[in-house]
């Protein structure tokens, strides 16, 4: 593996043939092209899903513009998450300050659009200007008697992983401040489901048809009123740990709330999140309500993916997303289908998931932290993958180098999450990876 | 409704930018070092600002995108960048091999006061830079002016490191691309190829994001201007700048270093900015225009003639940067159109100075530039009264949704429609692209909601 930096053998293992363990959650090598974004980033996709809260960037144009209805989280209602406010600032801000500017950004704000409550994001800028942001939210809060919490996110304060805890800070400050007259005791909160694509609406349903209320959707479709009754809810059903684990953790601390964490992706991972929450409520005729959502969907489900795997077996996958839980999930899905994971990497993983992926993979897959594109176009061709499962920046070198490809992140466009997910996953899966059009990638 | 928020009536806002037409300087650099065969942009700044440039830039080209990153931590932030950019240099030419890095900075490396110039040249004292290879930088503060100030100060900075002027003159002319698609500039190359005049073209994104997909990643693509024609410009003849806004810096700066003078023209959208074009190429370079390019005009004006009616009076609203909105308001207007609504975030004299004169027959159209010129107050505008055509970039959809309006993509960022960068809107031939485009959006909306009894079979 001569193509790998030297600095970073430790972040790369081989399933089976190596022991190494996984080096992760370390500063990416300077002049490396990480595929990693920063604190700011990791913050603005997890408090972007709510949905009827403000969200005002405090820094100059690009990190709001480049945040701009970036991800489809969608809305059963309000659409404001959707607009980009930002205080653009320029230079007479940077060298004066850029205080008074944001204190009357904010104002015609709340004043124009009256929020549940506003976010305001601190870029790398105003970390060193120096902008007393929290002193402002405190004013404007004290003005217009709703919450305005400052989301402190300049950038280079680490990376997209320190930022998720930035959102969950923030997040936590409203939990608690409001009850609802009635919360039933059987209600969980959905922490870590972001409603691409409307997946969060199908777990809903899974749910009501299990008879289990869900108290608030942190942040999918999030309302603030729901969030701030957050605390009244009996469990933390929590997927994609990577950006909630910290929410729920504080939620676990301050207020008892246990958590347990799942992934809804793939049949199995899927039924598992529908039993555990029946176990936790020690409910029978809950259990037995799942046995029986998870029996009909299996049947619905198992002849149209097993006409998926005849055609799919044998083709092999590489993997690289944002979190490692999601990249477990993907590695059993993928093999319903037929196909072999081969390379399975994540931007944020931690040494427990990637151990996890060690065991789960077979023998000689590559596993990788924070890789890059050059790394991973040579993995991808020294394990002849077929297809390429990631995120925008990986999408254009694998069809470049003639793989299939399926976006797993923000530019999902049909649900990927529980049963009906898992047939477009393999719709899409099959559709990239037969494609014809890669048998005309060579010259004739 | 996506847009439900937007009203008829404006507010008056004091500080606030909503749905900004402009992003920030160092997307703009990003985009213009890309030109550079061989070239590796590096953003000296936090991770982020790379991840999200390459993203946009991705998003909208549909090509892998790469570029490195200092990758500044909290400590960076306190002690300066330095240790980080001196390493990444490094780290790139050690790893990646490129024939040059291009440095730009970020609104975090210019406030920590960063100098490139001092860092640059401990890398090189160091001999971290390889013989023959080059690190050239530009300034590129997020605070001021935006994407398009950054690609301007990129072009610039090839001109800086490269231009050299000796005794041999070259009986040749550079073009200085402003920021267009690599297909608007495989169009002007092809447009002087036909004159058979003997050009260089910087900086020049053909070949680089529009590259054939024959099953191999090359991180340097073919094209791109190759360091030897860059430092060759400096014995040219004569050099052209195609807008102002992102070019005329680099065509002063060529001119001071090495004495070549140079032609200010419009980005040669619409037939009478093409004309000018060849007019002025035809001139510098001393060559007649071929029959062939006369027929290429004939064949756009034959194309609006037969439409004419159909764009007699339209009013359209467009946005998008300086450089482009001018000539592109330009050929409308010459379509009989009304361009009533123009708005770009980019600050910019051109802009105020050319459109009075191209709108001077147009007494309602608004046209508004700089901070506070955004999407928000078009929309509003066009809520006080309706456009029948919306001309931009992608983030005029939700208001082409809202206001069931036609609309033609065009400009940055492109992130929900392919071929931008495969077919030409300059020139005569990208004119008739331009037109049909025009026509379809428009015919098209008609068709699909038009009274039963009037869907025809002809127009």
């Amino acid at each position: 593996m001569a193509h790998i930096l030297d600095e970073r053998q430790k972040q790369v293992s081989v399933a089976g043939l190596n022991e190494r363990t996984i080096d992760c959650n370390k500063a990416s090598l300077a002049g490396s092209v990480s595929q990693r974004a920063c604190v700011f980033c990791g913050s603005r996709v997890v408090l972007y899903p709510i949905v009827d809260a403000l969200h005002l960037i405090h820094g100059p144009i690009g990190c709001a513009a480049y945040t701009w209805d970036i991800r489809g989280s969608l809305s059963s209602g309000p659409e404001l998450h959707r607009l980009s406010f930002c205080t653009d600032l320029q230079e007479r801000d940077v060298i004066f300050g850029g205080e008074n500017k944001l204190y009357a950004s904010i104002i015609e704000l709340i004043d124009k659009h009256q929020p549940k409550a506003a976010f305001i994001y601190t870029t790398c800028i105003v970390g060193v200007i120096g902008d007393d942001v929290e002193s402002i939210c405190r004013r404007v809060e004290k003005e217009k008697s709703i919450p305005v919490i400052p989301v402190q996110a300049p950038g280079f304060q680490g990376s997209k992983k320190d930022g998720y805890k930035v959102a969950c800070e923030s997040i936590f400050k409203l939990v608690g401040t409001k009850s609802k007259p009635y919360t039933p005791a059987k209600s969980i909160n959905i922490l870590g489901d972001f409603n691409l694509a409307g997946e969060l609406w199908i777990l809903l349903e899974y749910y009501k048809r299990m008879g289990v209320h869900v108290n608030a959707t942190i942040t999918g479709d999030g309302r603030v009123d729901d969030i701030c009754n957050a605390h009244n809810a009996a469990l933390n059903v929590v997927q994609c740990s990577g950006s909630m684990n910290y929410l729920a953790k504080m939620m676990k601390d301050e207020y008892n709330i246990p958590s347990m964490r799942v992934s809804y992706f793939g049949i199995e991972d899927m039924s598992d999140a529908l039993y555990d929450v029946a176990r936790f409520f020690n409910d029978e005729d809950m259990m037995e309500k799942a046995r029986q959502l998870v029996k009909e969907e299996f049947v619905r489900l198992m002849p149209q993916l097993a006409w998926y795997k005849e055609r799919l077996t044998g083709k092999k996958a590489a993997i690289y997303v944002g979190g490692a839980f999601k990249a477990i999930s993907l590695v059993k899905a993928l093999r319903l289908i037929g196909v072999q994971s081969v390379i399975v990497g994540s931007q944020t993983g931690t040494t427990e998931d990637y151990e996890l992926i060690k065991q789960l993979c077979d023998e000689g897959t590559i596993i990788v932290d924070d890789s890059n594109p050059v790394e991973l176009s040579h993995f991808v061709k020294e394990k002849k993958a077929d297809i390429f499962i990631g995120g925008v920046k990986e999408r254009p070198i694998a069809h470049k180098i003639g793989l299939g490809f399926c976006d797993h992140n923000h530019e999902r466009k049909e649900p990927l999450a529980g049963y009906e997910g898992m047939i477009n996953f393999a719709k899409e899966i099959y559709a990239t990876a037969m494609s014809p059009v890669w048998k005309f990638t060579k010259n004739p | 409704m996506l847009l439900r928020h937007t009203t008829a009536k404006e507010i008056d806002r004091k500080a606030l930018t909503i749905n900004p037409a402009k992003t920030c300087q160092p997307v703009g650099a990003m985009y213009a070092a890309l030109g550079i065969h061989g070239c590796l942009p590096h953003s000296h700044g936090s991770q982020g600002c790379c991840s999200y440039h390459r993203s946009a830039l991705s998003r909208h080209f549909r090509e892998p995108i790469m570029a490195g990153t200092s990758s500044f931590s909290e400590g960076s932030s306190v002690f300066g960048g330095s240790a980080n950019l001196v390493s990444a240099i490094d780290t790139m030419f050690t790893v990646y091999n490129p024939e040059v890095i291009a440095v730009h900075t970020t609104c975090l490396s210019e406030t920590i006061g960063d100098d490139l110039v001092q860092i640059v040249s401990k890398a090189n004292e160091d001999g971290l830079i390889p013989q023959g290879k080059q690190v050239i930088y530009c300034n590129t503060p997020s605070y001021v002016g935006t994407h398009i100030t950054g690609y301007s100060n990129q072009v610039a900075a090839m001109v800086k490191f490269f231009s050299t002027a000796t005794p041999k003159k070259r009986n040749v002319i550079n073009l200085v691309a402003g920021w267009m698609e690599p297909s608007d500039m495989g169009e002007i190359k092809r447009l002087a190829s036909v004159m058979e005049a003997r050009t260089i073209m910087f900086p020049d994104m053909t070949g680089v994001l529009d590259t054939p997909l024959d099953g191999h990643y090359k991180m340097y693509p073919d094209g791109g201007t190759t360091i030897a024609d860059l430092k060759l410009t400096g014995d040219s003849k004569f050099t052209l700048g195609f807008g102002p806004m992102s070019t005329e810096d680099a065509c002063i700066k060529l001119e001071n270093k090495c004495k070549v003078k140079f032609e200010m023209l419009d980005i040669p959208i619409g037939f009478k900015a093409t004309d000018r074009f060849l007019m002025s190429l035809s001139r510098h370079a001393n060559l007649p225009i071929p029959d062939s390019l006369s027929d290429e005009r004939g064949r756009l004006i034959d194309l609006i003639s037969d439409s004419a009616k159909y764009l007699y009076g339209k009013r359209v609203a467009l946005w998008g940067d300086p450089d482009t909105l001018v000539p592109l308001t330009e050929f409308l207007v010459s379509l009989d159109m009304k361009p009533v609504y123009i708005v770009t975030g980019t600050p910019s004299k051109y802009f105020e100075e050319r459109m009075p004169e191209i709108l001077k027959d147009i007494p309602e159209a608004k046209f508004m530039n700089g901070e506070l010129a955004d999407m928000f107050r078009m929309h509003q505008w066009i809520k006080q009264e309706g456009v029948d055509l919306l001309i931009g970039n992608t983030y005029g959809k939700y208001i082409a949704r809202d206001e069931n309006t036609p609309f033609v993509r065009f400009g940055f960022p492109i992130a929900d429609r392919p071929g931008h960068n495969y077919f030409a809107k300059v020139g005569y031939n990208g004119g008739a692209n331009l037109v049909k485009q025009i026509l379809d959006a428009f015919l098209d909306h008609i068709d699909r909601t038009c009274l039963e009894e009037k869907v025809e079979f002809q127009l």
